[in-house]
């Protein structure tokens, strides 16, 4: 049902800004395009949480606010545990008298450090103690904000200044984190992957999880030029290169059913993506074909779990 | 009336919205007490167990801004757990009020009472209450949110009771009729609360170039904070009869020595001041019920004649100059000339006994030792060594 009253065209996005222009992000900034749809998506009756990180660097350096809507932030590993409040405040408060009836999205805000990292035993806590509230994690697979360190989602090889290209190990040595897939073991209403480079798919799963009751999770790829070593105007393609080659597949957990949102019959070869980062250029041929295979591997137990819908 | 129960039904008769909690010995029956109350519908409130104390002061800061009644209650590994946002709780002028059923800080891991715990966020910008029985718990609950509140203070308010001494007692408490509490404590309008109506930017982070304006704002909110905690305590006075301030005495008017302690030890001290003062000793006693801001005025005027003091904390500041109390109490009375010697005891950590007569002996040894001449002694008493 919410399905069908869903259907997107470009045109019926909003031209409203809630996110405003003038702030201070990277040129090529995925991450930033991906919380301008957010904040489009859900419009104006929310209340955003946000962890430290870029989007909260580059949007509010007192006295100034780049926010269009109520917008917090306390501290780096608690946007899910300020959330919950937030939630429970305007559930409480309506129930006693004390503000009327609105309908308004409580919206948690991390990157991957927030979220996959520092942040996870917040959002596992407030994910089983079933909020209803929405969790988005901007994904651009380091620690961009202090300046590219490695984080649980780093994506195996990538140099960071704390996984360096070295002599004796090549960039980062662990597989990146399933961030989605531990979400989804929490048996939440929705757990969705996105991209700003499909933006009406984005603003889509954003809609679906405020609007469905209880926790839910969307888990946003941010091409970051500054740290993945690429051209600030190739975020969006390395966005869809990303899905295209099965590195980031597009999909949803819909009370536990799994659904790719995309596929692709035959995915587009790795190097395609790898060559287009600095961040991979230490890569043999024999390295990335090892991290193909996973990677296809990933992809096929997905589309498995689809095909099942389980 | 057991006094962390007392602590639960004044959360409860002050209407609070949002509980969210971690269990953590001995503050466990606060919490326990109010999730029955919840549980029953004797109250309505948001009532949260949640994963780690870190998160439990966080969810409070988030219901918090959204202009809800917020409490927290925690000890010991729990407040250091949850020490990063009490921090931003008072940089954000979040009138959250939190217990805290003071316990030592490990290691060695030790469940008993002493303030080790508290004095590790001693500058995190709260105002700080210690109390010395389980009416002073009770009523510093309403206390801590009816000046929290206030939109000339817009702070978060710590109770501090010592853990299981005061938490796990059985005592008459005296509890207060709902209509008066109403009377006393209206329902919480925030200033700004996060709403789409007017939607509001909190938290916004701050460069070198305006970072120390928040700050001075903020050192000047707690410290005018001062006459406004004078204030509250006589309207409460006049509803309960019971006034309170921030530096109490006993039999310190004209003493020539006088004891200084912060908590509970208050009350066994003053009845070895007794014993004292029966065998013709000039002794006194100087309580600190107000320990941020700290009353620099009210404890000069209390203890300015006094010849030597002796001072009695809790807590040890390792590698310095002895106990966070005695450091603050030297500071206050740098300036003041003449003042008395001060000798500092850290007795009763991890919540070993301290009883009349240790009081007696502390006093007969700091007097020895200010005669000999060691007037700026200290060390850790009843040591075995």
């Amino acid at each position: 049902m919410t399905e069908k009253l869903n259907v997107f065209a470009v045109r019926t996005l909003t031209q409203k800004e809630y996110f405003a222009p003038g702030h201070r992000s990277c040129q090529g900034c995925a991450e930033a395009l991906a919380v301008r749809l957010v904040a489009k998506a859900l419009g104006r009756n929310v209340i955003i949480a946000a962890a430290t990180g870029c989007m909260e660097i580059v949007s509010s350096p007192l006295p100034f606010t780049s926010w269009r809507v109520p917008w917090f932030h306390v501290a780096f590993e608690n946007a899910a545990a300020v959330a919950s409040g937030i939630e429970s405040a305007l559930k409480v408060l309506v129930r006693k008298g004390r503000i009327p009836y609105k309908k308004i999205v409580t919206l948690a805000m991390a990157g991957d450090g927030g979220t996959a990292d520092i942040g996870l035993q917040a959002l596992s806590g407030a994910l089983e103690r079933g909020h209803n509230f929405t969790y988005i994690c901007t994904d651009n697979e380091a620690y961009m904000n202090t300046g590219i360190q490695r984080s649980s989602s780093t994506p195996f090889g990538a140099a960071t200044t704390t996984s360096p290209a070295g002599k004796v190990t090549m960039g980062q040595i662990t597989w990146k984190k399933n961030m989605p897939a531990i979400v989804a073991a929490h048996h939440i209403p929705y757990v969705a992957t996105a991209c700003p480079s499909y933006p009406i798919d984005l603003v889509q799963k954003v809609k679906k999880a405020a609007e469905l009751k209880g926790p839910a999770y969307v888990h946003i790829l941010s091409v970051c030029p500054t740290g993945w070593r690429s051209a600030p105007d190739l975020s969006i393609k390395l966005g869809r290169l990303a899905v295209e080659t099965g590195v980031f597949p597009l999909y949803e957990v819909e009370q536990g059913k799994y659904r790719l949102t995309i596929d692709f019959p035959k995915l587009r070869p790795l190097k395609e993506y790898i060559k287009l980062q600095g961040r991979f250029r230490h890569l043999t041929d024999s390295m990335i074909e090892e991290i193909e295979k996973r990677i296809h591997q990933e992809y096929e137990q997905l589309k498995k779990k689809a095909k099942k819908g389980v | 009336m057991e006094v962390s129960i007392a602590a639960a039904e004044a959360v409860k008769q002050a209407n609070v919205d949002v509980i969210s909690a971690y269990p953590i010995t001995p503050q466990t029956h606060v919490v326990e007490h109010l999730s029955e109350l919840v549980a029953n519908g004797e109250m309505d409130a948001e009532f949260f167990c949640v994963e780690s104390e870190h998160s439990a002061l966080s969810v409070c800061v988030g219901s918090e801004a959204t202009g809800a009644r917020s409490f927290t209650c925690t000890s010991s590994q729990g407040l250091a757990l949850m020490s990063e946002i009490t921090y931003i709780a008072s940089g954000l002028r979040l009138p959250i009020v939190m217990v805290i059923s003071n316990r030592t800080l490990s290691s060695p891991l030790s469940i008993w009472n002493d303030h080790s715990d508290v004095m590790s966020i001693r500058d995190c910008g709260w105002v700080q209450f210690f109390t010395e029985n389980g009416q002073e718990v009770y009523d510093h609950i309403f206390i801590a949110y009816r000046l929290g509140e206030d939109r000339e203070v817009l702070l978060p308010v710590i109770v501090n009771m010592d853990g299981f001494i005061l938490s796990h007692v059985i005592e008459p408490i005296e509890l207060i009729e709902q209509d008066k509490i109403d009377g006393f404590l209206p329902p919480y309008q925030p200033l700004y609360r996060l709403h789409p109506d007017k939607p509001v930017t909190m938290g916004a982070f701050a460069l070198p170039s305006i970072f120390a304006e928040t700050k001075k704002a903020q050192e000047v909110a707690l410290q005018s904070s001062i006459s406004k905690i004078l204030e509250v305590w006589r309207a409460f006075g006049d509803i309960t009869g019971r006034y309170y301030n921030p530096i109490e005495t006993y039999q310190a008017g004209d003493a020539e020595t006088l004891l200084v302690t912060m908590g509970s030890c208050g009350e066994t001290a003053s009845v070895a001041v007794d014993m004292m003062r029966e065998e013709g000793r000039s002794v006194g006693l100087v309580k600190i019920r107000l320990w941020r801001p700290f009353p620099f005025d009210a404890f000069k005027a209390a203890t300015l004649k006094a010849k030597n003091m002796v001072v009695i904390d809790r807590a040890i500041s390792i590698g310095g100059p002895g106990g966070p109390v005695a450091s603050e109490v030297k500071a206050a009375l740098y300036g003041e000339e003449p003042r008395p010697s001060i000798y500092n005891f850290v007795a009763g950590i991890s919540g070993r006994d301290v009883t009349p007569s240790d009081y007696i002996k502390m006093v007969d040894k700091a007097e020895i030792e200010i005669e000999e001449g060691n007037k700026a002694g200290y060390e850790i008493y009843g040591v075995r060594e």
